[in-house]
C-alpha cells in the first residue's frame, strides 16, 4: 500500500507525501544493499511475477534483485515464450498467472494503460514497469531518489529533461513527480518531439535550444532516442540530433554549472544523446541510478506486498 | 520510574555488565534497538567507558525488515537505518532495548545481528522487563521487572526522544 494506492500504475495520482514515503523507505533499503549479506526476510513467502511484454535488461533485473533481497520469490515471464504467441489476450494471461497466487504482478507492455487494465481484473497488487508512452513510475521515483541523494533536495532545483519527450514514459513520470517535490522542469528537444501544450501539465517550461535549457540547471536528464518506438522519422538524422541536442564534453564544460549532474534512463545511444566522455564522466550519475533503482523497487514491493494502513498501528506495536 | 530511578538502574546495569565482561571489555560491542534502545545504549556506553577505561563500539539496529507480522496483513512500518560499522564476528554483543514484552522484537534483532556475522555471544539488557513473553527469551540485565496487564502499555520517555524528563509510565493501551 503506497499511501492510498493498492497498485503503482503511475506517478500522476501520487501526492508529494506518497512519493516521499517511497523515497524515505528506499533510503533504508539502500543500506541493506550495502551489507555483506544482502538479504532480509521481510517478504519471505511472497511471490512476485515479472510479466515483460517488451525487452528489458535493467528494469526486469532490478525488480528481480529487489524481490530476492527481500526474500520474495521472483518468477520472470516473457511474452515471446508464452501463450501470447498463440493468441492469448492480456487479460487472460494475467488471470491465468493470478490463479497461481502471486502477491505482485510487475508488468511492462508496449500499450499505454495495459497495467491499469490488468489491475481491474486481478486481486493482487500491480506495478507498471513501463507502459507505452504513458508512464514508468519506478524510473521516475529512482530519478527523484538519485537527485535527492546528489542535490540534497529537489526543492527549488531546476531539472532539464532533454530529448524525445513525446515517446518517453520516463519523462512523463519525471514530469509528474519532480514538480511535486519542488523542482522546476525544463523540457527540451526538437519541436517534433515535444507534445504541443505539455506545459499545461504545470511545473515545466518548453525549450528547443539545448544551451538555453541546460544553462543554470542543477540536473540534466538525457532521454534515449527510441528508434523502436518511432514510426515516422521525427528528426532528419541522428548526426544532426547529436549536434543540436546531444551533450558532449565541450558543451558540458561550457554550459553546465559545476555541480550539475547528468542522468539517463538507459540504455544509452553513445555518441547520440551523450558522448562517451560525458556518459562516463564525473557528472554522470547513471550507474547510481541503476543501483538506486534496486533500492526504490525494494521499497515499492515492500509497501505493496505488505498490509493495509488501517492495521499499521496495531501491527506496529513494539514488543 | 522517574529520572533518578532510571539513572540508578542504568548505573547498576553498567556495573553488572562491566563485571561480566571478559578481557576488560575489549571484545564488547553495544547495539541499541531503534528507537528507544538506541538512547539507552548510548547512555550505557558512557557508563561502561568510565568503568572499563575504553569505549565499546556502538551500533544501531532497526528490526522492521525482520518482523514476523508483515505477512499477517499488518504493517507497512517505518523502516529506519541499521548502522553496524564494527565486526560482529567473535564479539560479545550487548543488545539494548527499552522494554521487553513478547520477545518478538528481540527474536528479530537476533536474526538481524547474525546476518552481520556470528557473535561469540549476545547479552540482552533492557530498562523494563514487563513479562508477557510469547517466545523463550529472557533478559540478562533488567533495570526493573514489573508485572503489567496485557492490555496496558509501558512507555519509556527519554529526553533524547523529546520528553521533558525521563520517565517510565504504565497506561491503558490507546491513551495518550
Amino acid at each position: 500500500m503506497i499511501g492510498r494506492h493498492r497498485h503503482l500504475l503511475g506517478l500522476e495520482g501520487l501526492s508529494r507525501e506518497e512519493i516521499l514515503q517511497v523515497l524515505d523507505l528506499a533510503t533504508s533499503m539502500k543500506e541493506v544493499l550495502a551489507r555483506p549479506l544482502k538479504k532480509v526476510p521481510s517478504l519471505r513467502g511472497k511471490l512476485v511475477v515479472n510479466l515483460f511484454f517488451e525487452a528489458s535488461t535493467r528494469t526486469r533485473s532490478s525488480f528481480e534483485i529487489a524481490s530476492k533481497v527481500l526474500s520474495a520469490d521472483a518468477v520472470n515471464w516473457t511474452a515471446s515464450a508464452s501463450s501470447v504467441t498463440k493468441g492469448e489476450t492480456l487479460v487472460d494471461t494475467a488471470r491465468n498467472l493470478e490463479a497461481m497466487r502471486p502477491d505482485v504482478l510487475v508488468i511492462r507492455h508496449a500499450a499505454g494503460g495495459a497495467p491499469q487494465l490488468v489491475s481491474e481484473h486481478v486481486a493482487c497488487a500491480v506495478v507498471s514497469a513501463g507502459d507505452g508512452a504513458h508512464e514508468h513510475p519506478s524510473q521516475g521515483l529512482l530519478d527523484c531518489f538519485t537527485l535527492r541523494e546528489k542535490l540534497g533536495t529537489l526543492e527549488g532545483k531546476t531539472v532539464a529533461i532533454v530529448g524525445d519527450v513525446s515517446h518517453s514514459r520516463v519523462a512523463r513520470s519525471d514530469l509528474h513527480a519532480m514538480p511535486k517535490l519542488g523542482a522546476k522542469v525544463r523540457l527540451c528537444g526538437p519541436p517534433t518531439m515535444i507534445p504541443q501544450g505539455i506545459e499545461r501539465l504545470g511545473g515545466c517550461t518548453v525549450h528547443h535550444d539545448l544551451r538555453e535549457a541546460v544553462e543554470g540547471a542543477d540536473a540534466v536528464v538525457m532521454l534515449r532516442i527510441q528508434h523502436e518506438r518511432i514510426g515516422d522519422p521525427l528528426i532528419p538524422g541522428t548526426r544532426e540530433y547529436s549536434k543540436l541536442w546531444g551533450l558532449n564534453a565541450r558543451k558540458a564544460a561550457e554550459w553546465l554549472t559545476p555541480g550539475c549532474v547528468i542522468l539517463h534512463p538507459g540504455p544509452i545511444n553513445r555518441g547520440v544523446e551523450l558522448s562517451p566522455e560525458v556518459a562516463d564522466g564525473p557528472r554522470s550519475v547513471i550507474l547510481d541510478q541503476v543501483q538506486n533503482g534496486v533500492a526504490v523497487r525494494m521499497a515499492i514491493l515492500y509497501l505493496l506486498a505488505g498490509g493495509s494502513p488501517a492495521e499499521v498501528s496495531a501491527a506496529g506495536a513494539r514488543s | 520510574m522517574d529520572s533518578e530511578a532510571i539513572g540508578r538502574a542504568l548505573s547498576r546495569l553498567a556495573r553488572e555488565i562491566a563485571e561480566r565482561s571478559r578481557n576488560g571489555g575489549a571484545d564488547l560491542a553495544i547495539v541499541g534497538i531503534r528507537r528507544g534502545g538506541v538512547h539507552l545504549a548510548r547512555r550505557l556506553r558512557g557508563e561502561l567507558t568510565r568503568l572499563l577505561g575504553q569505549e565499546p563500539p556502538l551500533g544501531t539496529l532497526d528490526i522492521a525488515l525482520y518482523r514476523d507480522d508483515l505477512s499477517r496483513g499488518g504493517a507497512a512500518p517505518v523502516v529506519g537505518p541499521t548502522d553496524i560499522q564494527f565486526k560482529v564476528e567473535g564479539r560479545d554483543i550487548l543488545l539494548v532495548d527499552d522494554v521487553l514484552y513478547t520477545g518478538r522484537t528481540i527474536r528479530a534483532a537476533l536474526d538481524e545481528i547474525v546476518d552481520f556475522g556470528r557473535p561469540r555471544r549476545v547479552w540482552l539488557a533492557v530498562l523494563v522487563d514487563r513479562g508477557g513473553r510469547e517466545l523463550p527469551i529472557a533478559a540478562d540485565f533488567a533495570g526493573e521487572t514489573v508485572a503489567v496487564a496485557p492490555g496496558d502499555d509501558v512507555e519509556v520517555r527519554l529526553v533524547e526522544g523529546g520528553a521533558a524528563a525521563d520517565e517510565v509510565v504504565v497506561k491503558p493501551r490507546g491513551t495518550p
